[in-house]
């Protein structure tokens, strides 16, 4: 018990100096509305209905339509829901971290990763090594960063264009990924298969990849931020594609965020990412259990 | 048949033709991609581990177990014979699949039976069982080596170790769980 107040005494202070690291580099906080007509459709994540409305998955469309309107640096730190997600790391209500920034890439992103985990732990143990499942883990070095193809290329045994083929790409990154990158400093896993970036730009020079990339610390996936699509034309018919899958597997259509489109030809070239909190706590506190970071699990209520 | 929200451990299910215990589950979902179910199971009958992971919409058969009440019958050479007190029915088990059972069964003694199929995979023994002491040496009285304990074999030929005060034709409780002495039986 004493171990889960330590645990809620120390998520309170990551979330201080989460706030307090965005308000130093001139972030707005916004809160955006959590019911919302429609999610941006995707092929894994289940929304939860509310009344007429779905609970958000994210707040990534308010937040964009936010950049649309002409705010460049903006971050909210909120609730979000994800229907039937219950694991050791994951709960179907958590909370998220975003972060947008107009005229930027997702290069920008990743500086940002690096600079917030040098900041935090800074802040919080006064130090920059975090020790996670017998694993330290330097705070203060640029990350590694590693290609999504070269990930593939290293650990397993079919290209990352195969794995996407056969089908077997989340299942690779589960197995045989994931767990090699278990043992080092935090990586940046970059340039993601296009299929597997619904809202993210193509890389101008390979096509193939999304400017997408995944934050990686002690084999914990944190983060997930891209250089943002801006084509109305292209974005809907990404979430056409996203409905047509969901629907061949047998989940039900997703109605369109309309009024996101209809801006969204206004958004500067822009990045934006989504960090979980309650993983981010899970690698402060050594907890290898998402349950030992939270007041209730929702088995308790 | 199970789908993949019905797995958490303790469930059993057949995979290739033999029964598994899932003995680990986690639900997994790499971001943006699909939820996965990866799970540790171990094979009822000869005990390998095996690591799989599922996909949502996967489904698994149930391993049809059943337990039965039978009485110990007898061994002949490597296999062990039980019979159905109701039925009557015969069921022969193979020694690996006895595991340490075999250290404590007597004949006509009453066990619950696990049977997959037509096949006996395992006996579940009640947590403690009464032994005779076939043989162990006698207490030297003034032994002050500070040795504690003693070899002594039982009635169905396993040795362990038991207080230097039980004597040969005593009955004693051992701990199935775990093998050990647990207390002598007066009387």
């Amino acid at each position: 018990m004493s171990f889960q107040i330590d645990n809620l005494r120390l998520r309170a202070r990551i979330i201080r100096a989460l706030r307090s690291f965005f308000e130093s580099r001139g972030f707005l906080e916004v809160e955006t509305p959590q019911r919302i007509p429609a999610n941006a459709p995707e092929e894994h994540i289940e929304p939860i209905r509310s009344a007429d409305m779905y609970l958000h998955t994210s707040p990534e469309i308010c937040m964009k339509r936010l950049l649309c309107r002409g705010h460049d640096k903006i971050f909210q730190i909120c609730r979000c829901w994800r229907s039937g997600e219950r694991g050791s790391r994951h709960l179907p209500e958590f909370t998220m971290l975003e972060w947008y920034r107009a005229n930027s890439d997702y290069a920008d992103l990743m500086r940002d990763c690096e600079e917030l985990f040098r900041y935090v732990s800074e802040t919080l143990i006064d130090s920059i090594t975090i020790s996670y499942n017998t694993t330290s883990i330097p705070c203060d070095e640029i990350f590694t960063r590693i290609s999504v193809r070269d990930a593939f290329r290293e650990w397993s045994d079919v290209s990352m264009e195969d794995a996407v083929r056969d089908g077997s790409f989340d299942e690779i990154m589960v197995t045989r990924i994931e767990p090699a990158l278990e043992q080092t400093k935090p990586v940046l896993l970059v340039d993601y298969p296009i299929e597997m970036a619904a809202l993210a730009r193509p890389k101008p020079e390979d096509a193939s990849v999304a400017e997408r990339f995944e934050l990686y610390a002690g084999g914990l996936e944190l983060a997930n931020g891209f250089s943002e699509l801006n084509d109305p034309a292209e974005q809907r018919s990404r979430f056409q594609e996203a409905n047509r899958k969901r629907v061949d597997n047998g989940y039900p259509e997703l109605p369109i965020p309309e009024p996101f489109l209809e801006e969204l030809a206004n958004m500067p070239p822009s990045a934006g990412i989504a960090l979980g909190v309650d993983r981010l706590v899970m690698l402060f506190a050594g907890a290898t259990r998402i349950d030992d970071v939270i007041a209730f699990t929702p088995e308790s209520l | 048949m199970y789908s993949v929200a019905d797995l958490k451990k303790g469930l059993k299910i057949t995979l290739d033709g033999a029964p598994y215990l899932v003995i680990g589950f986690d639900f997994v979902k790499p971001g943006k991609g699909q939820a996965l179910y990866r799970t540790k199971m171990r094979n009822m009958i000869n005990g390998t581990i095996l690591d799989r992971t599922y996909r949502s919409g996967e489904s698994f058969e149930q391993a049809s177990l059943d337990e039965r009440q039978m009485e110990y019958l007898y061994k002949e050479g490597t296999h062990y014979t039980f019979m159905d007190q109701q039925t009557y029915e015969q069921v022969v088990m193979e020694e690996d699949a006895m595991g340490d059972a075999k250290n404590y069964l007597l004949e006509n003694c009453k066990v619950d039976v696990l049977i997959y199929g037509e096949k006996a995979i395992g006996v579940t023994l009640p947590n403690f069982v009464n032994l005779r002491v076939t043989q162990t040496d006698p207490w030297a009285k003034g032994d002050t080596s500070g040795n504690d304990s003693k070899p002594a074999t039982l009635e169905t030929g396993y040795t362990l170790r038991v207080p230097p005060f039980i004597e040969e034709g005593e009955l004693v409780t051992i701990d199935t769980r775990n093998g050990e002495y647990s207390t002598r039986v007066k009387g």
